[in-house]
This record gives C-alpha cells, sequence and structure tokens, in this order.
C-alpha cells in the first residue's frame, strides 16, 4: 500500500479547474516533487493534502485511511512554507519544541528532542537565537527542522528553496538530500524549478494546468519525456516539427519541412504519415568545423550565429541552411583552448541517430 | 541633510509656541501662590493639597479612573475581536460600522446615545449609561490598532501552528495572542486616555448625580477659573502624556502616520 495516494483529485475556484482528476501515489520514504509552472496546482495540491484546502472531488489516503474531513492538526504530517513561518516570538528552540508540546510529549523528552533536530540542522549552537537574528539558510534550516521534530509520516515542502539566492539553494539541495536519506521520512516537495525537481527527486510529477502531464523518475523525464510540454519544460531542447516517412521495427525516418531527413530510433509502433515533434536535447547535439569529424548519422551545415561561453561548457546557437536555429552544448574539454569555434563561423552539426525522440502531437 | 532655511524655523517655532503655551501657562499657574491668573505671585503647591481634601473633586476622580479602566478593558476586548474579524473575514460592511464611531462628531454621538439611553432602553442616566458610551466610541481605535498589527504579520505562521499539531484555540493561545499583545496594551492605553478625557459625550449621558473629572471642571470654572482647576488640568495632562508615551513605547507602529 502506499503511503499517501491521492484519487481523482479535483479542486475548483469558482469556475476555473485548479486541480483537475489528479491520481498520485507516493511511497514510504519517497522524495516525490511536484513541478510546474505557476499556476499549474501544485501548491493547490499541497495544501489539500495539509488540510487548509479541501478537494471538490475524489481523495487523499494516508495509509489507506481517507483524510477527508480530518482537520490539519489531526494530519501527521507536517509542512515547510515559503516563507519558513517561524513564530516571530518564539527562540529557535522554542519554536522546533512546538510541536512536541502540542502532542502532549513530557518536558525531558522535548528537551532530548529538540537537541537531537538542532544537531541534525547543525544549528546548536543558535537554540537561543531569535528567527529575526537568523541567516536565510539557518531559518531554512530551523523550519526543516521544527517540521522533522515530531517524525511525521509525510514533509511537505512548498518551495523551501525559493527564498535563497543562488549559492545557498545549491548547499540546501545537497543538505536536503543527505536529510531525506538521513530521517527517511516522505517527503512531497514543490517547485517550479526543474534544475531543483531533477537535483532531489527520486520521482517527479510534471504539471500543467491543474493535470499530471508526466510522473517519472528524474532521468525518464529528460530523456523521455512524454510530451511537448515536458520535453519543454525540463531542461533546455530543440523540437523540430517533423512527420513519419518510414517505421520499421527500430529505425524511424522523419521529415522535416525545413531540415530535410531525420533518422531516429523509436521502440514504439509509430505509422507512417504521423505528424508530431523531433525533440533533441543542446548537449546531443555535436558542433565540428570540418564536415570529416562530424561523423554521426544526423549531419547538417550552418553558421554560429551566437554563443555562450560558461567556462565548463560553451553554449552554441546554430542557424542552418534555411533559417532553422539549434542549439548545441560542447564541453570546453580541450585544454589550451578556451572557445572551438566564432560566431559567424561555417560549421556542421551533427547527432547519433538514438539522440532525440519522436513526440506525437 | 540639508539646513533648513531660518524662516522655516520660526514658523515651526511659532506653531509650537501657539500649540503649548496655553499648556505651559496651566502648567504654571497652578503653582501660583494667589486666587488670581493674572500675575506671578510666588510658588506654592498648596493648590494641590487643597485638591486632596476636595470631596467632589476626588469623587469625580474616582469615577473617572473606574470608568476608565472598566471602558478600556471592555473596549479592548471587544475591539480586539472586530480587528481579528476584519482581519480573518475580510467582511466589507464590519470595518464600515467599527469606524464610523469614530469619526462621528462627538456631539452626535452624544445627542444619539442620549436620545438610545432614554427613549429606547429607557435607562436611568449614571455611570453603566457613560460605561457603555465609552466603550462604543474607543472600540474603533483598539479594532484598527489590532488590524494593523495582524496585517503586518507573515500569515501562514497561523496555518504553520494548525499544521504542526495546534488546535484553533491554542493557536490563537500560543500564537496570535502574543503576537498583537503589544497592539492590545497599546490600545488600552489610547482608550484609558480618550475615556479619562471625554468631556462632549460624556456631559450628554451622565445624567445627575455622577461626576467625572472633566465634567468636574467644567462645572468649576463656570464660576471663574481658579488655581484648583489649573492644578487638576495640570494632572490630567500629565496622566494623558504618561498614557501617550507608553503606547507609542510598547507599540511604536502606533503613532506613524503610515497604518
Amino acid at each position: 500500500m502506499p503511503l499517501l495516494e491521492l484519487r481523482n483529485l479535483t479542486r475548483r475556484f469558482g469556475s476555473l479547474e485548479a486541480v483537475k482528476d489528479v491520481s498520485l501515489a507516493i511511497e514510504a520514504g519517497e522524495f516525490f516533487t511536484l513541478l510546474g509552472p505557476s499556476g499549474c496546482g501544485k501548491t493547490t495540491i499541497l495544501r489539500m493534502i495539509a488540510g487548509f484546502d479541501a478537494p471538490d472531488g475524489g481523495d487523499i489516503l494516508l495509509d489507506g485511511v481517507s483524510l477527508a474531513g480530518v482537520p490539519p492538526e489531526k494530519r501527521p504530517l507536517h509542512t515547510v512554507f515559503q516563507s519558513y513561518a517561524l513564530f516571530p516570538h518564539m527562540s529557535v528552540a522554542g519554536n522546533i519544541a512546538f510541536p512536541l508540546e502540542m502532542s502532549g510529549k513530557s518536558a525531558p523528552e522535548i528537551r532530548r528532542r529538540v537537541g537531537e533536530a538542532l544537531e541534525l540542522v547543525h544549528l546548536t549552537d543558535k537554540a537561543d537565537r531569535f528567527p529575526h537574528e537568523l541567516s536565510g539558510g539557518q531559518k531554512q534550516r530551523v523550519a526543516l527542522a521544527r517540521g522533522l521534530v515530531n517524525k511525521p509520516r509525510l514533509l511537505l515542502l512548498d518551495e523551501p528553496l525559493g527564498a535563497l539566492d543562488a549559492k545557498l539553494r545549491v548547499e540546501m539541495q545537497s543538505e536536503l538530500i543527505a536529510l531525506q536519506r538521513e530521517v527517511g521520512i516522505g517527503f512531497v516537495f514543490v517547485t517550479h524549478s526543474q534544475q531543483e525537481a531533477l537535483a532531489l527527486s527520486h520521482r517527479i510529477a510534471v504539471m500543467r494546468d491543474g493535470r499530471v502531464e508526466q510522473c517519472d523518475e528524474p532521468d525518464k523525464l529528460y530523456t523521455q519525456p512524454a510530451n511537448r510540454f515536458v520535453a519543454d519544460f525540463v531542461g533546455r531542447i530543440n523540437l523540430i516539427e517533423v512527420t513519419v516517412t518510414s517505421s520499421s521495427k527500430v529505425l524511424l525516418g522523419l521529415q522535416s519541412p525545413r531540415l530535410g531527413d531525420i533518422a531516429a530510433t523509436d521502440l514504439r509502433p509509430i505509422a507512417v504519415g504521423e505528424r508530431g515533434v523531433f525533440a533533441l536535447r543542446p548537449e546531443l547535439v555535436r558542433v565540428h568545423g570540418h564536415k570529416e569529424s562530424a561523423d554521426l548519422k544526423n549531419r547538417f551545415q550552418g553558421r554560429v550565429r551566437a554563443l555562450l561561453y560558461l567556462g565548463d561548457v560553451t553554449h552554441y546557437t546554430v542557424e542552418l541552411a534555411d533559417g532553422m536555429v539549434l542549439e548545441a552544448l560542447m564541453p570546453n574539454a580541450a585544454p589550451g583552448r578556451a572557445k572551438f569555434h566564432e560566431v559567424g563561423d561555417a560549421v556542421w552539426v551533427c547527432w547519433r541517430h538514438d539522440a532525440g525522440v519522436f513526440l506525437r502531437d | 541633510m540639508s539646513r533648513l532655511p531660518t524662516w522655516l524655523w520660526a514658523a515651526a517655532l511659532a506653531v509650537y509656541a501657539f500649540l503649548y503655551i496655553p499648556l505651559a501657562v496651566v502648567v504654571l499657574f497652578s503653582f501660583n501662590d494667589s486666587m488670581l491668573n493674572a500675575e506671578w505671585v510666588g510658588f506654592t503647591t498648596g493648590w494641590y493639597v487643597k485638591l486632596l481634601h476636595d470631596a467632589d473633586m476626588l469623587r469625580a476622580a474616582g469615577n473617572s479612573v473606574l470608568i476608565a479602566l472598566v471602558s478600556s478593558s471592555v473596549a479592548t476586548l471587544l475591539g480586539a475581536m472586530a480587528g481579528l474579524a476584519m482581519h480573518r473575514y475580510r467582511p466589507r460592511w464590519l470595518p464600515f460600522l467599527v469606524l464610523t464611531p469614530v469619526a462621528m462628531p462627538e456631539i452626535l454621538l452624544g445627542v444619539s446615545l442620549l436620545l438610545f439611553f432614554r427613549q429606547v432602553l429607557d435607562l436611568t442616566l449614571g455611570l453603566v449609561s457613560i460605561l457603555i458610551a465609552h466603550v462604543s466610541f474607543s472600540i474603533g481605535f483598539i479594532a484598527v490598532i489590532v488590524r494593523a498589527r495582524l496585517a503586518g504579520m507573515d500569515e501562514s505562521i497561523f496555518e504553520a501552528a494548525r499544521d504542526l499539531g495546534a488546535t484553533p484555540w491554542a493557536t490563537f493561545r500560543r500564537i496570535t495572542l502574543p503576537l498583537i499583545l503589544p497592539a492590545l496594551l497599546a490600545g488600552f492605553l489610547m482608550a484609558f486616555t480618550l475615556s479619562i478625557d471625554d468631556f462632549v459625550i460624556t456631559f450628554f449621558v451622565a445624567g445627575v448625580g455622577v461626576n467625572t473629572l472633566p465634567l468636574q471642571i467644567y462645572s468649576m470654572i463656570k464660576v471663574a477659573v481658579t488655581p484648583e482647576v489649573n492644578a487638576v488640568s495640570t494632572l490630567l495632562m500629565a496622566l494623558t502624556l504618561t498614557l501617550i508615551i507608553l503606547a507609542s513605547r510598547i507599540a511604536p507602529d502606533l503613532l506613524r502616520t503610515r497604518a
């Protein structure tokens, strides 16, 4: 039995359907992420799980038991809010002790567990500080400790890294993974950052307009997106309009009206004449100065229109013969040379026949 | 900061002089050893001693303090409830209802309360009618202060409390109440000063037999502005000032123009 199950969950705000028929199952100990642009319904789902909002249809089950009508304080799950929501009039220790006090734990036990929680988030020396005396990262850790101290079945996190600066965010991501593995509590994480979702999660549900578009492990989501939206939302990608010209077992022949023939592979049965997009990740596209070195199956001539030198990689925008633009990401691994090509250079782009995915419309 | 031109300083000084010289004169003459408020004769605290032996004055002062304590307590309780409701449920009509008495001319409020007590309730005017009147004009101030305090707070801390296992009552007791306490204290002190200084409304609803300090002063100056009036006015002024300073210390945002 899954730890948490959402069954045909629906929520309407007036005429707006914020959540439409969402069904998901989250396992014990899983780091599960709801990913989507703002307004996709991910936070609404989180609020319904926490009990701040009630679904208009469907059900939420914890250990197979419906949570309908159960007030937030009676649900064995805690939330880490985007704003941290620390109690300003209580010290760090007071904040962390709060859930233990509410569940009627004895004073010695509260003291012991607050100590443990402070240790878990490396804030033992800040126990007597007040929230306004802490940095953003420290507040974040207090909020996590407060959410975990009473050992909930599930921890809900609403964009908890959103308010941190970029460097701190990366640090907190590693801490969050370590923390989740250590406590073994299921996490339901809400974010609009695909990078964060890929880095942290066991599984990700990509949402759009109140629906789940795809629910998969990060690598599957990235390499085998279910549709154009997922492909485009998760990571950078080239999308090329194509028609299927041939299909035999594994090999797939595609034709782009602007680019010409593209060789691809697909295990699914696909009919000749089907239309869709060919989705190709920039890091699978090679850029070469000579035709001979561009020795992969799909090869096209073009010119470098723009480039972004990022240190570890260079991001090329290559304009192909008929004005079509392709993005390519090349590692700057060759010692001694910063860049391989300059803006205006004539180049060849190429990719393996199994590099991209065909997505039906 | 640039230096202000001299004329601006002069204008500012003139305004402050206009505001405070009359008050200073009252304080000064309360220590004047003469029956007349005409010329300075010599320093005395005799008028204050005389006050202490004036039975009417003491009774009026006692009434004033009693009314102020009770009415501001009741108004704080009701005003806090109104402020909380205005913040949480955002009803469109409640702010209007609560704030109207604040904006209403006092004489209008006095007359209408008098009519209400006499014609509708058939109440004998006295302490009770004064109490009700004072509560009614104080609620609005407290509601506004409490609401301003809540508006400056992160809404999710109340949800966080529920989420972490607190019942609605526990959330109020452990989170909401401690956080609005400064507003409640400041509001209480505001209401206290409003009550103890009020003349117009009290004048209408006091009836015969019950006097408050401002009413007592008024009845005394009908004869003449004696140094004894100066003395009691000085005391009242000192009390009001102390309470206002205390209130602004407790809730510093209270005296700022931005709510």
